[in-house]
C-alpha cells in the first residue's frame, strides 16, 4: 500500500501514536520521513 | 504487609480567569496578535460564572459525575445549584488566590495595591481553613513599591476582573532564567492550591496535619534554580505551608500520569511500615490556563479554562472501613510494551486484573482521562473520557468478556462522563477518586480501577509514554 512512498506519521496519544503507525506504515512497504506524537490534553 | 487504605480526599478548584493572560498558549498568541488580548480579556467568566458551571461542582464534589448525563449539554447553558464550599474542597475566588500568593511568597516576590492587601486580608479572616493564619507577608506585600517594581521588564503585572491592575510579581533573581517571573509565579501556583486542597484534607473528621508523616507532590511544575530545574522539592513547600510540621516529602515527575504513582508510592510507604500516614497532593497548573481558548473563541463561548486545579488524598492504615489500595493488582506500562493502544490497556488494565483472577467486566467503575469534553470538543479534540472508554469496552470485547454489540453498554456502566478543567494531572483519572471513595464506602461500588497516562515523549527525551493504573476496593 505505502511501498515506495515516503510517509509523514502524526499520531496522538488518545488515538493511534506515532510508533504504532510508523510500525504499520513499515509493514505495508512505507518509509516514514518524520514522526511526531502530539498529546491534546 | 500492612493493608493501606484512602482515608479521605479533598479537591479545590481556583478561579483564575485574570492569569488566563498568562497561560502558555495565550501568552505565546497574545504576543503575535495585536487586539487579542482585550478579546480574552472580553471572553473570560466572572466568579460566579465559573462557579455555578456543572462539571466544577462536580470537581468539588457537590455533584456525581453521573449527574452530567441528565443535564443537557452545552452544560455552560445551564447553570446548576452551586455552593462555594463543600465537606472535601471549594472554589476559591481570584482576590483570595492572590492572597494566598502573598502567605506563600517567602522571599518577597509579590507586591500589592495596599487597598487590595487590604481586602484580600478581610476575606481571610471570615474564611473556615484561614482565618487566624498570619497574614503579615500580605501587609508586607501591600507596603512593597509597587510601581516601583512595576519598572522593571522582567515583571509581571497582576490583574483582578480581567484588566483592574492590582499588583506585580518580580523575578526571583537576576541572572537565573529558571526564576524569571512567569516560572516562580507558575511554582507558587501550584503551591498554594496544593497547600489549599491539603488544607481541606487534614480539616476532615479523624485526620490532622500533625499525623501527616510524609507528603508526595504529583504537581506538573519543576521547582528549581539553574543549576537543578526540576530540582524540587514543592511538596515540603505544601507541608511547611499547612501546617503538617511532622512532615518531609518529595515530588513524584511522571508528566500527567504523576499523581498515580503517587499513590501507589504512598500505598507501598504505608504497607511496609516506614510511615502511617502519607499525604498525596498536587497544585494546578497556570501553564494551562486558556489552552484551548482559540476553539472556544471561535464558536462563541466564553474561555473554560479559567480555574486551577488542586486534589489531596490522606493514605493510611487499614482502618476496617476506608476502600483498599490493591497493591497486588499494579499495572505498567513496561518500556517493551510498545505504543499501540491494545499493548498499553493490556499492561495497564487486564493483566493487573489477571493476576488476581479478575475481569474487566468486574470493575464497576474505570477512571482514565476525565478531561470535561465541554472544553476539548470546541477546539476539535473531541470526547477524549469517551475515546479512552470506548477503546477500554473494546478490550474487553477482544477478551471475550462482552460482544462487539455492548461496546456502548460497557461504556455506560463501566464509564463517567468527563468533568475535570485540562488541568493534566488532576483529570488523569486522579479526580475520579473522591467520587469513588464516596461510593465506595456506600457500598454502591465494590471496585474501581483508576487507569493515568502521561505523554513523556513531550519532553524529546523518549518516544515512549507512560502509565500506571492501580486498584481500589470497598
Amino acid at each position: 500500500m505505502f511501498q515506495g512512498k515516503q510517509v509523514i506519521v502524526i499520531g496522538e496519544r488518545d488515538g493511534l501514536a506515532g510508533p504504532a503507525i510508523t510500525t504499520c506504515v513499515g509493514t505495508a512497504g512505507g518509509t516514514v520521513a518524520l514522526v511526531h506524537t502530539d498529546c491534546f490534553v | 504487609m500492612i493493608q493501606p487504605v484512602i482515608k479521605g480526599y479533598a479537591a479545590i478548584l481556583a478561579h483564575a480567569s485574570s492569569l488566563v493572560r498568562y497561560g502558555s498558549k495565550p501568552s505565546r498568541q497574545i504576543a503575535a496578535t495585536p487586539g487579542l488580548l482585550s478579546t480574552i480579556l472580553e471572553s473570560v467568566r466572572s466568579y460566579q460564572e465559573a462557579l455555578v458551571y456543572a462539571p466544577h461542582q462536580v470537581f468539588i464534589g457537590r455533584m456525581r459525575p453521573h449527574d452530567l448525563r441528565a443535564l443537557p449539554f452545552p452544560w455552560l447553558a445551564h447553570s446548576v445549584p452551586a455552593d462555594r464550599f463543600t465537606p472535601t474542597g471549594e472554589i476559591l475566588p481570584e482576590e483570595e488566590l492572590y492572597g494566598l500568593l502573598a502567605l506563600a511568597d517567602e522571599f518577597g516576590l509579590l507586591s500589592f495595591d495596599p487597598a487590595f492587601a487590604e481586602e484580600a486580608a478581610r476575606r481571610f479572616a471570615v474564611h473556615p481553613l484561614l482565618a487566624g493564619s498570619s497574614l503579615e507577608r500580605l501587609h508586607e506585600a501591600g507596603r512593597r513599591d509597587l510601581q516601583g517594581v512595576l519598572q522593571s521588564p522582567d515583571t509581571l503585572p497582576l490583574f483582578i476582573e480581567g484588566s483592574q491592575m492590582i499588583g506585580a510579581f518580580r523575578r526571583g533573581e537576576e541572572e537565573d532564567d529558571s526564576l524569571t517571573a512567569p516560572i516562580l509565579l507558575e511554582n507558587l501556583a501550584a503551591k498554594v492550591t496544593g497547600t489549599l486542597a491539603l488544607l481541606h484534607l487534614v480539616s476532615q473528621d479523624g485526620l490532622g496535619a500533625e499525623a501527616v508523616e510524609y507528603v508526595l507532590s504529583c504537581s506538573e511544575e519543576a521547582v528549581g534554580d539553574r543549576y537543578q530545574r526540576g530540582g524540587g522539592n514543592l511538596a515540603k513547600a505544601i507541608a511547611e505551608m499547612a501546617g503538617c510540621g511532622n512532615a518531609s516529602g518529595a515530588d513524584i515527575k511522571n508528566f500527567c500520569a504523576a499523581p498515580i504513582p503517587a499513590l501507589v508510592i504512598a500505598g507501598s510507604l504505608v504497607a511496609s511500615g516506614v510511615f502511617e500516614n502519607v499525604a498525596v497532593v498536587g497544585g494546578g497548573s497556570v501553564a494551562k490556563l486558556g489552552m484551548k481558548f482559540q476553539g472556544h473563541l471561535k464558536n462563541g463561548i466564553p474561555i473554560l479554562e479559567d480555574v486551577l486545579g488542586g486534589i489531596a488524598i490522606w493514605v493510611g492504615r487499614d482502618d476496617g472501613r476506608s476502600p483498599r489500595i490493591r497493591l497486588e493488582s499494579v499495572g505498567r506500562h513496561e518500556v517493551k510494551a510498545g505504543s499501540s493502544n491494545q499493548a498499553i490497556l493490556e499492561a495497564l488494565v487486564a493483566r493487573p486484573l489477571e493476576r488476581i483472577g479478575r475481569r474487566m467486566t468486574e470493575v464497576d467503575l474505570f477512571g482514565t482521562e476525565l478531561h470535561n469534553p465541554e472544553i476539548t470538543i470546541p477546539q476539535g479534540n473531541g470526547d477524549i473520557p469517551l475515546r479512552n472508554y470506548r477503546m477500554l469496552a473494546s478490550l474487553a470485547a477482544l477478551r471475550g468478556e462482552i460482544e462487539a454489540s455492548a461496546l456502548d453498554a460497557f461504556v455506560e456502566r463501566h464509564g463517567v462522563t468527563g468533568f475535570a478543567p485540562t488541568q493534566g494531572h488532576l483529570a488523569s483519572a486522579i479526580c475520579l477518586l473522591g467520587h469513588a471513595r464516596a461510593m465506595l464506602l456506600s457500598k454502591e461500588i465494590n471496585t474501581v480501577q483508576l487507569v493515568a497516562k502521561g505523554s513523556l515523549f513531550l519532553g524529546k527525551m523518549t518516544s515512549q509514554s507512560d502509565g500506571m493504573s492501580v486498584l481500589i476496593e470497598a
